[in-house]
């Protein structure tokens, strides 16, 4: 990836970042669940996803299925940047008066399909394979899961499914940030080792840095894996990346921010110091 | 013609036309070679098979989707309201042996509270033919529909001639002042005797065959509501949430009132046997039906009842 790609989705994801911590006020938003997922999506619809304003609702589009939907402020902030959405919108968070809630809803121009139960939308992105497949289109559909997400029985199925239909058009991205909402992955239902599973369900596994944008870019453009398989990317992530005073912190899944630390995380966000935190964390599900 | 038959010259006449099972081929045992790529067994995956089904549904196809009655509408629900539902995607939910159909199959196998389940999403229709005839004439509309389906398959056949099918509206059979009885699904073979006993005894009777639960034909149960002095709601279903319920939200909505007496399973599965017996020891023969409506027992003898075609 060229120098001068990697500092413009560099400087969109800190754009995006700074976005989620508008959203964590007032009500709040998952901030640390979709932290993890900004340099994921940034990179996905800026340079591998050909979805755009132009093809919105084109059969011909490229698909992005976001299953964790806890991610979505991620994805407000890359459609607004990108201009799919007006960012202005973005201040009716929340807000009776438009759609932009918790989870991500088709009202939103580029969100493909409504989530928020887990374990849905890889069933959904095999039936959009699959008939990507018998239509003979070139389309190619991403669907990010979370791994907490991989406890729901459904994505496995899934994963049979599409192995069994031969999905190589089809790529799963486990936003691996290690946490399930309310602990650590490996200390509540433990996940490892993830690529063996997936490998075991007839998947071609990658395993990558999800922040870095010349892995990201490396590991999707060697999509299809493997002819006939579907692909797995496993993005390990940070979750709350870019605010480290709620980095990998189970308790900061969801927050709801006082105003004055919303400015606080806005300076930490560019490198000043930690923020003292005083806002209550709502954990909630 | 039978529901395979419908399905294979529907299917081959529109190319959007996806058939999809989760590993239940009772009803579709030919299509994999005549349809190829249009024909997707996911195996025994109720729950994915809806989720394709809306991915499919998405870019523009119309999946018709099988699996037994029981998980199509429990295992899967909470996709079918979700994924369906929410989306308002039009995918066809063909149930298979729903209701007395499961009769030697146990608890786990039967679909009593289908109608209930699926009628409180928003968006769904719900579909109960009364035999195959009835059930291939409604199914060219309910395919057609811009909405997501829930059909109780019903295969049984009978020698009744129905009428053509009207979505929303109910089949009127035959107009009664003493008793009409609303009925749907299976139990309509045995309503038919019934009707016939209880006119033998002197009755003038009415029955209506049910078929489009929702949307329902509110005026169908209003008119017989204020021309028979008894309605009796004869449905294969637990009393909760199905027939019983449309009916008592249909009169209490136009603000008036009827005497109905609900037959139907209460608060309880069914005894598991072989269908013949089941009707009887649940007290579903036409027989059984006249003399819970008589009050008293007749000399009439209940015809055979076949035994079903399938035992899934």
């Amino acid at each position: 990836m060229q120098n001068t790609i990697e500092k413009e989705l560099q400087e969109m994801a800190l754009k995006v970042r700074e976005h989620i911590v508008r959203m964590s006020t007032g009500g709040g938003c998952f901030t640390g669940a979709s932290l993890s997922a900004v340099d994921l999506i940034v990179y996905l619809y800026s340079e591998f996803l050909n979805v755009n304003a132009l093809n919105l609702y084109s059969p011909e589009r490229d698909y992005l299925f976001l299953s964790k939907g806890h991610d979505v402020p991620a994805l407000y902030g890359t459609l607004a940047e990108l201009g799919l959405l007006q960012k202005d919108r973005l201040k009716n968070h929340l807000s009776l008066d438009d759609y932009i809630y918790w989870h991500p809803n088709t009202r939103i121009p580029g969100i493909e399909f409504h989530s928020g139960s887990l374990g849905h939308l890889p069933s959904i992105a095999v039936g959009v394979a699959m008939d990507i497949k018998i239509s003979g289109g070139d389309n190619k559909v991403v669907c990010i899961l979370g791994d907490g997400e991989l406890n729901e029985g459904t994505c496995w199925e899934a994963m049979l499914v599409a192995n069994a239909y031969k999905l190589d058009n089809l790529i799963f991205v486990v936003d691996r940030n290690q946490f399930q909402a309310n602990a650590r992955t490996e200390e509540l239902i433990p996940l490892e080792p993830l690529a063996d599973k997936f490998e075991a369900f007839g998947a071609s596994v990658k395993r990558i840095n999800g922040h870095d944008f010349n892995a990201l870019s490396e590991t999707f453009n060697a999509y299809p894996f493997e002819q006939g398989k579907v692909n797995v990317i496993i993005a390990d992530t940070v979750r709350g990346k870019g605010l480290p005073s709620i980095q990998e912190r189970a308790d900061r899944w969801f927050c709801n921010f006082s105003a004055h630390e919303v400015e606080q995380l806005l300076l930490e966000l560019h490198g000043n110091h930690y923020t003292q935190l005083t806002s209550e964390t709502l954990v909630v599900r | 013609m039978s529901y395979e038959e419908l399905l294979t010259q529907t299917a081959l006449a529109d190319e959007q036309v996806i058939v999809m099972t989760a590993e239940n081929r009772a009803l579709v045992r030919n299509l994999p070679g005549i349809l190829g790529k249009r024909f997707i067994d996911t195996g025994i995956t109720e729950q994915t098979m809806i989720g394709a089904a809306a991915g499919l549904a998405l870019r523009g196809r119309t999946p018709i989707v099988h699996a037994l009655a029981a998980f199509l509408t429990m295992r899967a629900f909470e996709f079918v309201r979700t994924d369906l539902g929410i989306a308002g995607l039009p995918a066809k939910l063909s149930g298979f042996i729903p209701g007395l159909l499961s009769d030697a199959n146990g608890p786990t196998h039967q679909a009593i509270e289908d109608v209930s389940i699926m009628r409180g999403i928003p968006n769904m229709t719900v579909f109960a033919p009364a035999d195959e005839d009835d059930l291939v004439k409604m199914l060219p509309d309910v395919w057609q529909s811009p909405d997501p389906a829930y059909i109780r398959i019903n295969t049984r056949k009978t020698t009744y001639n129905h009428a053509t099918f009207e979505m929303g509206k109910a089949e009127v059979i035959c107009t009664g002042i003493d008793v009409t009885i609303l009925t749907y699904g299976l139990l309509f073979e045995q309503a038919l005797i019934a009707v016939d006993m209880l006119k033998a005894e002197g009755l003038s009777v009415g029955l209506v065959n049910m078929r489009s639960l929702k949307p329902v034909d509110e005026e169908a149960i209003l008119t017989v509501a204020a021309s028979s002095q008894l309605l009796v709601t004869l449905e294969d279903h637990f009393v909760t949430g199905g027939l019983y319920t449309i009916v008592a939200e249909v009169l209490l909505k136009h603000q008036t009132t009827a005497k109905v007496l609900p037959m139907a399973l209460n608060e309880k599965w069914f005894r598991p046997a072989l269908l013949p017996d089941v009707l009887q020891h649940e007290g579903f023969t036409g027989k059984q039906i006249a003399e819970t409506i008589l009050g008293y027992q007749t000399a009439h003898q209940q015809p055979e009842i076949l035994k079903p075609q399938f035992a899934e």
